[in-house]
């Protein structure tokens, strides 16, 4: 390994600074060392030619499901981290929902043992609130974090027990962990396959009303409030949540928030036709949710783009719309729709970098996510232009069950350095695509 | 004549004309059930499935008929989705089916959706016998065959349709269906079951049962369904009946040539009283006997289509090359 690289010719987008312009990137030894302009931090390093591409940190996704252990028919940690390197992330945070739950130390270990034989992208596992997600007893926070736990989620199985939930948060600041919760209530949301509203209604299937996440998101706010815990809103999802999250920050409370591109880009009218890949929980909204979050990642209510990529098998969605599985993949469709959002006009780049960098990295408290000397020498350098079309065959995750099949996206990720060292190059054939275009 | 639907998987979107195609036709074959011998030979050497995923005696027996009375083979699955965690799914079923060159599917399945599925994994038309709580449209049509043939047209009537509106597949095809024709529909029920945007569809929503029949041309009346009382839907079956009960005195306060349709199987004394149910408005076995009527147009339109768009295809792949050649030149 070269000891030390430049990262040059390139245009950084510091999500810290806030700042996009000229400037080569100096790592050394798996670390960056400094940020300056071209030709001005010496001769000595191997140089790697960015000329023409963007220079981000590295993407880190604070919301993924690797599927392993249990379910590797679905994806294994080495097919999930190749997608995240893919997409442009350098990191990874992975659900505990696997088979064993990872409520336990030894279970966190396992994971991060297959991640390291994966090798690449750094895989930062959560653990279970509950032990088994069984929503009845703490799962020991102090044992999975000794074993390098980042946050404890029940995630896909919303905490029912407002008291179980109370401790949980009260308990986590010891390690001073964040509680991510998917909010659902159960009694609401029971038998609901997709948003309550009009499109429902013509459709014939249950609905889940925006309240069954409110008035969780309410709860939880009220409890994070008495306990004085950190919690982090994963997926959130309607206009209500957002006016919620954002009252209970400006009174002080420590809450933090996620939003995925599917809720940021589709609406409820995806559903339309039955399509079992418009099927997740929590279910697309109507376009005022859509645009209502828009705006909260905006403005920094949401700090934290997350794609909850949740891959499923054929067999698990090529059946009925309701006995369909909850959940799309999202590594490799992330930037570009981010990109998306830029071109737009709904945030500028520095804001939708630092979504996708420095926001995750202090939900989870990790030291990625900036380009500040001694940070991780984790980078990811875009193709702007690159023009390319959502194949769901070419993509890199064991699952296929995108919503964004189809689509002509702008902008991708065409190599990514972690720790200093170029663990993905985009492949030939799609280099090809942008003369194609 | 304008059909153009490739399969009947709803009646939502499908335009006035071709509900219009469908009631003509169904009007005309109404006679074939008249005759002595109840046969004509239009579908003969085709083959009907009837899928039924759900217990069903006069919707598959209707189509049945409809399909024998036409001269098509009628093939009768009755299949459970319970025995189908164990077995074969849904795509595969539809896989194997199609392998035996069927000419149309009839699918009634408890999943809305279901028939949307097969439509994409089948070559042939799928007639959708309801799926879920999304559709029923073949009611519906029998529902507009028997009004117009009562009251003379569909267009400015008020019809009121009453009961579990938010689980009702036939309350949706009609709603879709009326408002094409240009009927004003009433929608009248508990507010549990009422959601208020089917205002969205073009209904005005009464809960109060007097309110919504008053002044009616047509009541269209709703099954209600025992497994609601577990869904907090409303407290019990009795108080259900003393809000939403049809009587002879709240019928009274309708038009007084009002007619009383029911999709039936009847729950006596839940929502239609007896009297009514009997009484000298009621279209009931009206609209059963347009039901078989209806199910020979649906078989018949689909199946000439499906046909002719089969010869075409057929005559286009005989055309020698360099006659599309010259017809590019």
């Amino acid at each position: 390994m070269s000891a030390r690289l430049l990262v040059a010719g390139g245009t950084v987008v510091d999500p810290v600074a806030g700042t996009v312009g000229p400037a080569d990137v100096r790592i050394d030894d798996g670390r960056i060392a400094a940020v300056g302009p071209s030709g001005a931090l010496g001769e000595d390093a191997r140089v790697l030619d960015a000329r023409g591409l963007l220079v981000l940190p590295g993407l880190i996704d604070a919301h993924v499901h690797l599927r392993e252990p249990g379910y590797e028919y679905k994806e294994t940690i080495a097919t999930g981290v190749r997608a995240a390197l893919a997409g442009g992330f350098t990191a990874v945070a992975c659900m505990a929902n696997t088979n064993p739950v990872n409520d336990s130390g030894a279970v966190t270990q396992f994971i991060l043992d297959r991640a390291a034989a994966a090798g690449g992208a750094r895989v930062h596992p959560i653990g279970a609130v509950s032990v088994g997600l069984a929503g009845e007893q703490l799962a020991e926070f102090g044992e999975m974090q000794r074993a390098g736990i980042v946050a404890v989620s029940d995630d896909g199985v919303p905490v029912m027990d407002a008291g179980l939930m109370r401790r949980a948060l009260e308990y986590a600041r010891l390690f001073d962990l964040p509680v991510v919760v998917h909010e659902e209530d159960r009694h609401l949301a029971a038998g609901g396959v997709m948003h309550e509203g009009l499109v429902s209604l013509r459709l014939g299937l249950r609905g889940v009303p925006a309240a069954a996440e409110e008035v969780m998101v309410a709860r939880d706010l009220a409890l994070a409030e008495l306990t004085g815990g950190r919690l982090h809103v994963a997926h959130v999802s309607t206009a209500g949540s957002v006016a919620l999250i954002r009252a209970a920050r400006a009174r002080g409370v420590r809450v933090t928030a996620e939003a995925t591109p599917h809720h940021l880009f589709l609406t409820d009218e995806a559903v339309a036709g039955y399509d079992t890949n418009a099927k997740m929980a929590p279910p697309l909204r109507p376009r005022s949710d859509v645009d209502a979050l828009r705006a909260a990642v905006a403005d920094g209510t949401i700090e934290v783009i997350a794609t909850d990529h949740a891959p499923h098998h054929r067999d698990e969605k090529d059946v009925e719309f309701e006995a369909a599985a909850n959940g799309v993949i999202g590594l490799e469709t992330a930037l570009p729709l981010g990109l998306r959002l830029v071109a737009e006009g709904v945030l500028d780049l520095p804001t939708l970098a630092a979504r996708l960098t420095v926001g995750p990295a202090r939900v989870l408290g990790l030291p990625g996510g900036t380009l500040a000397p001694g940070a991780p020498g984790d980078l990811t350098l875009v193709d702007p232009e690159r023009r390319w079309r959502v194949d769901p065959r070419e993509l890199r995750s064991r699952s296929r069950n995108t919503p964004f099949a189809g689509w002509e996206m702008t902008g991708r990720a065409v190599v990514v350095l972690v720790g200093g060292r170029v663990v993905h190059e985009e492949e030939r054939p799609l280099a090809a695509l942008r003369s194609a275009s | 004549m304008a059909f153009t639907q490739r399969h009947l998987l709803g009646l939502e979107g499908v335009p006035a004309e071709e509900i219009g195609a469908i009631l003509d036709t169904a009007a005309s074959f109404k006679e074939i059930s008249e005759r002595d011998i109840k046969k004509v030979p239009t579908l003969r050497g085709k083959t009907v499935i009837n899928l039924f995923y759900e217990p069903s005696t006069r919707t598959r027996t209707s189509f049945e008929i409809a399909a024998k009375r036409l001269s098509a083979d009628a093939v009768n699955i009755t299949a459970s989705t319970s025995s189908t965690t164990k077995g074969e799914t849904l795509a595969d079923t539809a896989r194997n089916l199609e392998a035996m060159r069927p000419d149309a599917i009839v699918v009634r399945h408890p999943a809305a959706g279901a028939c949307h599925f097969l439509a994409q994994h089948v070559s042939c038309p799928i007639v959708n016998a309801g799926d879920g709580c999304h559709e029923h449209p073949t009611q519906a049509l029998l529902d507009l065959l028997t009004v117009r043939e009562r009251c003379g047209r569909i267009a400015g009537l008020t019809v009121a349709i009453v009961g579990d509106l938010l689980h009702s597949r036939v309350g949706r095809s009609n709603l879709h269906a009326l408002r094409a024709l240009g009927a004003r529909v009433r929608l009248v029920g508990p507010p549990t079951l009422l959601p208020r945007e089917f205002e969205a569809l073009g209904a005005e929503l009464h809960t109060r049962l007097a309110d919504g029949v008053r002044g009616a041309d047509v009541v269209m009346m709703l099954r209600i369904q025992r497994e609601r009382q577990s869904g907090h839907f409303f407290p019990s079956l009795d108080e259900y009946s003393q809000y939403y009960c049809l009587t002879e005195e709240v019928v009274r306060l309708a038009q007084p040539n009002v007619i009383i349709l029911h999709p039936g199987p009847l729950n006596r004394g839940l929502e239609i009283a007896s009297e009514v149910a009997d009484g000298p408005y009621s279209v009931i076995m009206s609209q059963v006997t347009n039901g078989v009527a209806v199910r020979m147009a649906i078989l018949y339109l689909l199946i000439a289509r499906s046909k002719a768009e089969d010869a075409a295809e057929i005559e286009e792949a005989a055309e020698p090359p360099r006659r599309r050649g010259g017809g590019r030149a």
